[in-house]
């Protein structure tokens, strides 16, 4: 096992300029998960730690050998690609074995680390099929199998869910993060889920147009984002944002007035975006008057579509509502989980 | 509402005609649509082959029909030193010509299939001699290989002093032998490049990207990736070739018409010379007729390589 430690790493194809100095510490036996809308330089970092793509500039050190310049093989990683790449033309058993059989290990560690394999993933009766016999799921796995097989320093998943309908991807969510609790070994694992970036992490990296907008737990970066980009992006339904200005040590927009998160506030007249989350908002008589828009009940919650002085929100409620469109709600934020931004910079200031 | 009037409607369905009932009907669509290609196939396929296996069991002659005379022509043959030379000569040029054609062919496709500056220029380049007519390239081969003429000796001797003779490429057996192949196998290669060019660019990527994780080398992702997943497609082209360059007429006729002294005869062309200049026309369809056996061997090899292996069984690769 080993950390991986990724230093002001730069990328461009052409002119394109893909990763404009990314720096990422991955500890020891760590769950990573590198996450970002498409096209924000995710999987080319990804890429560029396994090796199939040079680094541009920086550095790139795993297990505190920089690793610019080693062959993928040599890198001791192990890779498990979005499309599963699985060998059409060899049997379970052999695309598992395949790197064995290239280092020319003996027939009887070939077995013995195969069937290990096979066992931690459930395979054990499909070792003789070919991968066009397998369900997704199942190919899913032996692609983890072939990882395993290998006992590498580091683990790379390249968004090794997205070909999967959503249940299967919610039950192979839970087996690659058990899978990792019982390994222990160092992941990194990219993904435009936020979801999956949430439930699996132990660290998660948000990125955006090949920059690092946070790092961060899960949950820090759910309570505290950094920025506009990450409070938007992290969570599902995500971050009401609400456009007005400080005035009298209240958000005012339109003719509304709602309370500050406590912290820094900014001055008189200052613009900025409001934040609130979907679930902190609360049914209150006396908060503000919004204009229900659609209602959605979900059995466990109600989420409600409403306007507030012409702007759309989305409110999550414990409670079921009863509420029809066209009627007025009156809500209010909890004003301990609200976030206020700066527009122009987008950077958190409370 | 804006108050314009509703117009109903209400759709007409008009009995079927009866024609239009019978083009309806699947027995008579299925006869209706194989009649064509059983046709052109009875008048241009097995109606030839029957006359000429009918004719190598008569002696039949231009302008004199012939009496059956059951295997006496093969006997003739089994003893004549031209034709079994000219089955020697078209196993060897069929193995020779067919190995350097995939050889080459191969090589041609794994570099089209890199990332080329100007790869598309040179795959147009690569199909030129496929789409020259047959008998053109001939021509021209003819001349490269003139005793007097020939660019090859002019750059040897004149320009390279490499030799210091002219080399007589169609005067003696093996340089007319060997000068054939070579033509055959420019005029093949483009055949096997391009189809083997179509078949690398099925293999996925991802698949030399997972190999080069795991650890092999360029030559064991040639191996153990390219070539058994280039295999079904390798099967077909092979027959294919094989079945072409066995059964080669024009090249050899318009370049050395068998000569010199019946060392370059194929089956094909010894055939032609035999039946319809020499006269022989049951003697000729003999010929022909022991090219059939051969013919068959290569198809049934076919039809083995070609049946699918058991990894491309079920569904798809993604």
């Amino acid at each position: 096992m080993a950390e991986v430690s990724i230093r002001d790493v730069r990328k461009a194809f052409g002119t394109t300029q893909i990763l404009h100095g990314v720096s990422v510490e991955v500890a020891d036996g760590e769950f990573a998960v590198l996450v970002g809308p498409s096209g924000c330089g995710k999987s080319t970092l990804l890429r560029m730690i396994a090796g199939l793509e040079n680094v541009g500039r920086g550095e790139i050190a795993i297990g505190g050998r920089v690793v610019n310049n080693v062959a993928p093989k040599e890198r001791d990683i192990a890779m498990v690609l979005q499309n599963y790449a699985l060998y059409p033309h060899m049997t379970v058993r052999d695309n598992m074995a395949f790197s064995l059989t290239l280092a020319n290990a003996p027939k009887a560690v070939q077995e013995q680390k195969v069937s290990r394999a096979a066992e931690i993933l459930g395979l054990g009766s499909l070792l003789d099929r070919y991968p066009r016999q397998l369900s997704g799921g199942q190919r899913q796995r032996v692609a983890m199998g072939r990882a395993i097989v290998r006992d590498p320093q580091v683990f790379l998943f390249d968004e090794p869910l997205s070909n999967l309908d959503a249940k299967l991807r919610v039950q192979m969510r839970g087996e690659i993060k058990d899978l990792h609790q019982r390994l222990r070994t160092t992941t990194i694992y990219v993904t435009h889920d936020q979801i999956e970036a949430m439930t699996m992490a132990d660290k998660i990296v948000v990125m955006q147009g090949g920059r690092v907008e946070q790092i961060g737990a899960p949950l820090d970066l759910y309570d505290r984002p950094a920025n506009l980009f990450v409070a938007g992006f992290i969570g599902s339904p995500s971050m009401n944002f609400l456009k007005g200005t400080v005035q009298n040590g209240a958000f005012r927009f339109g003719d509304m007035m709602l309370p500050l998160p406590p912290g820094p506030g900014g001055s008189d007249g200052m613009a900025v975006t409001y934040g609130v989350r979907p679930e902190h908002w609360r049914l209150d008589d006396a908060g503000v008057a919004s204009i229900v828009r659609l209602v959605e009940p979900t059995g466990s919650e109600t989420q409600v579509v409403a306007e507030i002085g012409g702007q759309r929100v989305i409110c999550a409620f414990r409670e079921r509502v009863s509420a029809r469109p066209g009627e007025t709600l009156h809500i209010s934020p909890d004003v301990m989980h609200t976030h206020l931004f700066d527009p122009s910079s987008g950077m958190r200031m409370a | 509402m804006s108050g314009a009037e509703t117009i109903s409607w209400t759709p007409v369905r008009k009995a079927p005609s009866p024609l239009a009932r019978l083009f309806d009907s699947k027995p008579f669509l299925i006869a209706i649509c194989l009649l064509p290609a059983f046709g052109l196939l009875a008048v241009f396929l097995t109606y030839p082959l029957g006359l000429g296996i009918y004719l190598s069991f008569t002696d039949t002659k231009l302008g004199r029909p012939g009496v059956w005379v059951g295997l006496e022509n093969f006997q003739y043959l089994l003893e004549d030193r031209v034709f079994l030379n000219a089955v020697w000569f078209t196993v060897f040029y069929t193995a020779v010509a067919t190995v350097l054609k995939f050889a080459l062919g191969l090589w041609l496709a794994l570099l089209l299939n890199e990332n080329l500056p100007i790869k598309s220029l040179i795959r147009a380049v690569i199909l030129l001699p496929w789409i020259t007519p047959t008998v053109l390239s001939a021509i021209a081969f003819w001349w490269i290989y003139d005793p007097q003429f020939s660019i090859v000796s002019y750059v040897l001797v004149d320009k390279l002093h490499i030799l210091s003779s002219y080399i007589d490429f169609l005067g003696t057996p093996w340089h007319a032998r060997w000068s054939l192949i070579v033509a055959n196998v420019w005029r093949g290669i483009p055949f096997v490049a391009i189809s083997l060019l179509a078949g690398l660019q099925t293999i996925s990527p991802s698949l030399y990207e997972a190999a080069m994780l795991d650890g092999a080398s360029s030559w064991q992702r040639f191996r153990k990736v390219t070539v058994p997943l280039l295999m079904p497609i390798l099967a077909v082209v092979l027959t294919f070739s094989v079945l072409f360059t066995f059964a080669d007429f024009q090249l050899v006729y318009a370049i050395t018409r068998g000569g010199p002294i019946n060392s370059t005869h194929l089956m094909a062309t010894l055939a032609f010379q035999r039946g319809i200049p020499g006269a022989a026309l049951g003697e000729g369809a003999a010929i022909a007729v022991s090219m059939i056996p051969f013919l068959i061997l290569a198809t049934l090899f076919s039809y083995f390589a070609i049946g699918q292996r058991k990894w491309q069984q079920g569904g798809s690769d993604e």
